[in-house]
């Protein structure tokens, strides 16, 4: 069988064979949100798995179509609520295409520190939840997750004094950023930027050399190149599969293209490649933070007044597409706008949702401890895949 | 029958404290503080709330179960992990039944625990827990058999199976210590004491983000609590073995009646052992996991025990 075709499920309860149908979800701790895989075994081996979405369906897109062009970018943040940032910033991307607006560099720079420091945040969510996947509430992973949250949390401050939110923002708005920076901020996010690059360290110490980790995540999940790229999956996923995509470099949007930054690429498509990659870009983020707070422009912050009604942008009528790097991929957004403050339709590529469809392709054949591994490797998001 | 009583309930109140030592350490080990609010300062009263709240919650018993296998599971599984402190001596004179065959007790009833652990993933008629049990039963059965011969090395070495005796003949030289045999035994012994125990990297039959809590997935209020506390005693009985095998007993300096102070304090250390190991890895695989047991740990460990009759019969031969 062709490895880029998904096996066919095989529907068997307990009666007269030896095979199993066992339910994963949507209830249950390593389901990263609401996601259900009917799982086939046969003894420990998955023979097969079937992908159950919508469980966290929400009608994003047609509430996209109800809500004025001022008052969606914070509901845009509830689509990847890990990554709310990102989100918004793929929404006002596409308005802004659409009703050719500019931005000003300074907008421009603090979406980037923003896009980035949600980039550290997201991941270190990522890399607390899959060790908990691997090594459960009860055990190192736990460890690894309060670690990991107690940098995001720092982050979070960051985000709080920003915005005065710490998970849904609302901190993009349609020509530019709705808020400027604190006083003094600029130094705490250094500050942050400074220690989380210390504990990343400490993190890399603790698992790199860990046989444990290892055996868990090597050779784990293969995603080869070709299924990488006839499934369409993006971010991390596609990096760790020897594909070298980012947007950020391949289309340069607010400003990327100032940057230094390297795109890390890893050839083995397993769990730990995915691994490397995300540790790497870790870095990255922190280094294109720093380049951006010393680049940081004088400026107004938006190319349009402050919010003064909710109706007050109007969008020609025309359709445009925005895609940005987002923490889990390819996060994009396709708009219609009809020439009213709303528009007229809405389409959200969600980068979860295309990688989650990698799972019936890898997960057959592995033991039912690496289903919930490479379902960590993956990073789905559910708000971002039911919409 | 004084005795037994005695030693029945000063076990079931260190074991209620280890859940609350256990979750003190590794709070510590997680940047956070762990039970606090519970009977200040640091929450000495924690356990009792637990128990509180157990014994009140509601008992739910699934309508598929298999009723009698469900309900005896938790009580069959607690018997054995309470019946190894039959034999574990706290002082020279000073235990339930110092018996000839200590250590051959210890080791065969402690195995018996699997018993109430399958009983409890086949009774709750629950695919997690049928899963959990399979595999249940694949690892006690590869690791006992490490497990035991790494706890024969102290035996071969002292010359007896009776526990206080096995002491006795740590008088100058704590096994720990005995070179190479002694060291290498206990480095076993405690890898197999983290699979017996179902501790983290080895703990796949409970493996809550895959199989959510295993076999017991289904039991509530007491019946939970019985299977947690034979957890626990089982675990208590296992550090004191390790105790009594490898780390001298009683033995220490001051006077004899410090004896058991040491001999808990060094349990305790062999439970923070498995502590640490247990909050600092992650969980491994169950293919993996029998890997190493049967192509590393079994002949490692009966290599291990055939060098040991090796060197007691040139120590032997050397003395005679």
């Amino acid at each position: 069988m062709p490895e880029t075709q998904a096996r066919q499920v095989v529907e068997v309860g307990y009666g007269g064979n030896e095979r199993l149908m066992m339910n994963m979800g949507p209830q249950h701790p390593s389901s990263h949100g609401v996601f259900r895989m009917i799982l086939t075994l046969e003894g420990e081996t998955v023979v097969a798995v079937d992908a159950v979405i919508g469980y966290l369906h929400r009608c994003h897109e047609k509430l996209g179509e109800t809500l004025t062009y001022v008052q969606y970018p914070s509901i845009a943040s509830k689509t990847d609520y890990v990554a709310a940032m990102t989100a918004e910033l793929a929404y006002v991307s596409a308005v802004e295409q659409v009703a050719k607006i500019e931005v000003p560099r300074r907008a421009q720079y603090l979406r980037v520190i923003v896009a980035e420091l949600q980039r550290i945040a997201s991941h270190c969510l990522w890399l607390g939840t899959w060790c908990m996947d691997m090594g459960g509430a009860l055990g190192g992973g736990a460890t690894v997750f309060l670690y990991c949250i107690r940098e995001r949390e720092m982050v979070l401050d960051r985000f709080e004094e920003l915005t005065g939110a710490r998970l849904l923002y609302g901190f993009h708005q349609v020509g530019g950023t709705r808020y400027d920076v604190p006083p003094g901020w600029d130094k705490k996010v250094r500050e942050t930027v400074d220690v989380i690059e210390a504990r990343l360290d400490e993190y890399e110490a603790m698992l790199d050399a860990n046989a444990f980790f290892r055996v868990r995540t090597q050779g784990v999940g293969v995603i080869s190149r070709e299924l990488a790229q006839s499934v369409g999956v993006s971010g991390p996923l596609i990096r760790g599969s020897g594909i070298g995509y980012d947007l950020r470099r391949a289309e340069p949007y607010s400003s990327y293209g100032d940057f230094d930054f390297v795109v890390p690429v890893e050839t083995e498509g397993d769990c730990y490649a995915r691994y490397l990659v995300r540790m790497v870009e870790f870095r990255q983020s922190i280094r294109i933070v720093r380049q951006a707070l010393d680049g940081l422009p004088q400026g107004p912050i938006s190319s349009r007044p402050g919010v003064k009604s909710v109706g007050q942008v109007r969008v020609p009528k025309g359709e445009g597409y925005a895609r940005v790097e987002g923490a889990r991929g390819e996060v994009g957004c396709y708009l219609v706008s009809d020439g009213g403050p709303k528009p007229y339709r809405l389409k959200w590529r969600g980068a979860s949702f295309s990688n989650l469809a990698v799972l019936p392709h890898i997960v057959p054949g592995h033991k039912v401890a690496d289903v919930v591994a490479i379902m960590g490797s993956v990073d789905p998001v559910f708000g971002e895949v039911d919409r | 029958m004084i005795a037994a009583f005695v030693v029945l309930n000063a076990v079931l109140v260190m074991v209620a404290y280890l859940t609350l030592l256990e979750r003190k350490f590794a709070a510590r080990m997680q940047s956070r503080i762990g039970p606090y609010y519970v009977g200040r300062p640091h929450g000495w009263l924690q356990p009792v709330a637990d128990a509180i709240k157990l014994l009140l919650k509601e008992d739910i018993v699934p309508t598929a179960a298999d009723r009698w296998v469900y309900n005896l599971a938790p009580i069959v599984f607690l018997l054995p992990c309470l019946l190894i402190f039959a034999t574990i001596p706290f002082a020279p004179e000073l235990g339930v039944a110092d018996l000839n065959i200590g250590v051959l007790f210890f080791l065969a009833v402690s195995a018996l625990e699997i018993v109430g652990l399958f009983m409890g993933g086949w009774g709750s008629n629950n695919k997690y827990a049928l899963l959990s049990a399979m595999r249940a039963v694949n690892q006690i059965i590869s690791y006992d058999l490490p497990f035991i011969f790494a706890a024969l090395v102290p035996v071969v070495l002292a010359g007896s199976m009776q526990m206080s005796a096995i002491v006795a003949a740590q008088q100058g030289l704590w096994f720990v210590a005995y070179p190479l045999v002694g060291q290498l035994a206990f480095v076993a012994f405690l890898i197999a004491t983290l699979a017996a125990e179902n501790r983290v990297p080895f703990d796949i039959l409970e493996a809550e983000s895959e199989l959510v809590a295993g076999f017991r997935v289904e039991y509530s209020g007491m019946k939970f609590a019985l299977i947690q506390l034979g957890e626990y005693a089982h675990m208590l009985g296992t550090s004191f073995l390790g105790a009594l095998l490898f780390l001298g007993g009683w033995l220490g300096p001051g006077p004899v009646a410090l004896g058991p102070v040491w001999f808990v304090l060094k349990a305790l250390l062999v439970f923070l052992v498995i502590t640490w190991v247990r909050w600092s890895f992650v969980r491994i695989r169950v293919d993996q996991i029998l890997a190493i047991s049967w192509k590393l740990l079994l002949p490692a460990t009966l290599v291990l025990l055939l060098a040991t009759g090796l060197v007691v019969a040139l120590r032997g031969a050397g003395g005679a």
